[in-house]
């Protein structure tokens, strides 16, 4: 803060504003933290654990504030200041928020379909001979063109520029979910269809309930792997062809020059993403919950 | 000890014929070279008949099971269950591996009613996955992963597992061989119970001469390249049996001098 009220003088005062605050607060929640820790000692050792890294952060903005609003060390406008990117962040929220929104409807709506798509291919292709023979080929030879390959024919085709976007993504998901569920399904343990069979098992109960549950850890591999490509192709998709979304608010921001916006899409895409990905984790355990000890990813 | 009757529709247990059975399998990927794993192989099992097989490794006993479960077809000769051929698996079959192959995802309780869910009985017999969790003694584990069980009880499970079906034969491929002297000798007395409470033919590979003394009403011995039987002994000793009394002993002996296994006689001079 210190740093900040004697860097921040040469800006206008509302542009610094915002920035006070979020430190002002920052501090605030640390001095009561601090408080409270004599206390509780669970959160004593929260904070014990976590007080190297919030200081590197620290340190880090810290050196940003110097670097940019302090020294003028580095070009404007494509290095504003903490201060700047927190201000355009609070400016724009109303279409940050919308492009957020809408790119969560995009990604979720070309996740889930390419997930369930995928999912049963994966298993045909996985189990039966005959869907290996004919399935196998043509996923060798789809499977790896770059989604965002498929663009120029996506928007020829599709009646909507959100309906090809959803249909790249969902093609991006497939491709890995597929590939990782089959070589699951076909590399199940032979002994656990065998023990399965002598209790009595039928297809449905071998396929759904020995095959596909063996198959779950790798599954998810490709779950993770599909959710990161997912994310590329929809920042692509928005960025050529549909009118909204985080990648569309990210290009439009550069057109107008304005790099304290394109921060904050940034920012945004970080925590947005992230968050995605905690989320699949936590179904990831919820789900593998018998692997526990196991996994160390 | 719990004292427990089935409560299940029990089965009557089932005789087993094998006449003349051969099997042989394609060498290393290369499919023109055959390795015969099993040659004119014929011996019977009687309904409710405890017996062993034991030889060394090679002599074709696991794929011998494997086509009494049904999991593999055989070449020539035929199998009987009862007097039906062998057509493929079935519940009525079970079979225990030495590796007791729990399914990972499922707990304990999951894995022990997989059959019942298999079969699609599981809502009419919920009542029997509680009976058979105390039968090998695991009301306690009933929510933990097999991850988390020693080789004991994971075998228990198995075991278990394969019990819930009511089956008229049990095949059993080296149950105990993983396990350590102490637990392997505690679970033979538990298979034996199991056996004498189920009503059930058992036909159990080990190789193990002492276990196949201690359990089984007869032993089968195996010799390897090409798989064939050798000899079959029977076991006349009351139950239970003492594991260092003469006749014991005896026979152990003789089983082990007629695998060659006696020791080495004293060289003789050749001059």
């Amino acid at each position: 803060m210190v740093v900040h009220a004697a860097v921040s003088r040469q800006e206008p005062a509302t542009q610094t504003h915002s920035y006070w605050v979020l430190l002002g607060t920052a501090l605030a929640i640390s001095l009561g933290l601090s408080l409270v820790q004599r206390w509780s000692k669970s959160l004593r050792q929260w904070m014990g654990h976590m007080f190297p890294i919030i200081a590197a952060a620290v340190v880090l903005l810290t050196l940003w504030s110097v670097i940019t609003s302090g020294f003028r060390w580095l070009p404007l406008p494509y290095f504003p200041s903490p201060a700047g990117i927190l201000q355009s962040m609070i400016e724009d929220r109303a279409l940050l928020f919308d492009s957020t929104w809408h790119s969560l409807l995009l990604l979720l709506g070309g996740y889930t379909l390419g997930v369930a798509t995928a999912l049963v291919t994966g298993v045909c292709i996985g189990w039966f001979d005959q869907a290996r023979y004919w399935g196998m080929p043509a996923l060798k030879l789809i499977g790896p063109i770059p989604a965002t390959a498929w663009i120029p024919l996506a928007m020829v085709l599709s009646p909507s520029q959100t309906l090809s976007a959803v249909g790249l993504i969902a093609l991006s998901v497939w491709f890995p979910v597929t590939m990782l569920t089959v070589s699951g399904i076909a590399n199940t343990r032979a002994s656990y269809l065998d023990v399965a069979r002598t209790l009595g098992a039928g297809r449905g109960y071998l396929i759904f309930r020995v095959a596909v549950p063996a198959a779950m850890p790798s599954i998810f591999i490709g779950l993770f792997m599909g959710l990161g490509t997912s994310f590329l192709t929809l920042v692509v998709a928005e960025t050529v062809g549909v009118k909204s979304g985080l990648g569309w608010y990210l290009s439009w921001a550069q057109g107008w020059a304005e790099y304290g916006k394109v921060y904050a899409a940034l920012i945004i895409m970080a925590a947005f993403f992230s968050t995605i990905i905690t989320v699949l984790f936590k179904l990831r355990d919820r789900v593998l919950v018998w692997q526990k000890g196991v996994i160390k990813w | 000890m719990v004292t427990i009757t089935a409560p299940d529709v029990v089965r009557e247990p089932s005789s087993l014929r094998a006449r003349g059975v051969t099997k042989s399998f394609v060498a290393h990927g290369d499919s023109a070279v055959r390795t015969l794993a099993l040659s004119d192989v014929s011996f019977s099992v009687e309904a409710g008949e405890l017996v062993t097989i034991i030889g060394p490794s090679g002599c074709g006993k696991s794929t011998l099971l494997r086509l009494l479960a049904g999991l593999e077809t055989l070449d020539a000769g035929e199998l009987l269950v009862g007097n039906d051929p062998i057509a493929g698996p079935s519940a009525e079959r079970g079979l225990v591996f030495q590796d007791p192959n729990l399914f990972p995802w499922l707990t304990v309780r999951g894995n022990i009613q997989a059959g019942l869910v298999a079969r699609g009985v599981l809502h009419a017999k919920q009542r029997v996955v509680d009976v058979f969790m105390r039968l090998v003694g695991l009301e306690g584990f009933a929510n933990a992963y097999p991850h988390h069980l020693s080789g004991g009880m994971a075998q228990r499970v198995a075991l278990a597992r394969a019990l819930i079906n009511h089956p008229r034969v049990l095949f059993m491929d080296e149950p105990l061989g993983a396990l350590d002297t102490f637990t392997r000798m505690n679970l033979q007395d538990e298979v034996l119970r199991l056996w004498q409470m189920n009503r059930m033919t058992m036909l159990l590979v080990t190789h193990d001469i002492d276990e196949a003394i201690y359990m089984s009403d007869r032993i089968v011995i195996m010799t390897p390249r090409p798989g064939k039987i050798d000899k079959t002994v029977s076991v006349t000793l009351q139950r239970p049996r003492r594991r260092n009394s003469p006749e014991f002993l005896k026979l152990r002996g003789d089983i082990l001098e007629h695998l060659h296994f006696a020791g080495k006689a004293p060289a003789v001079d050749p001059t």
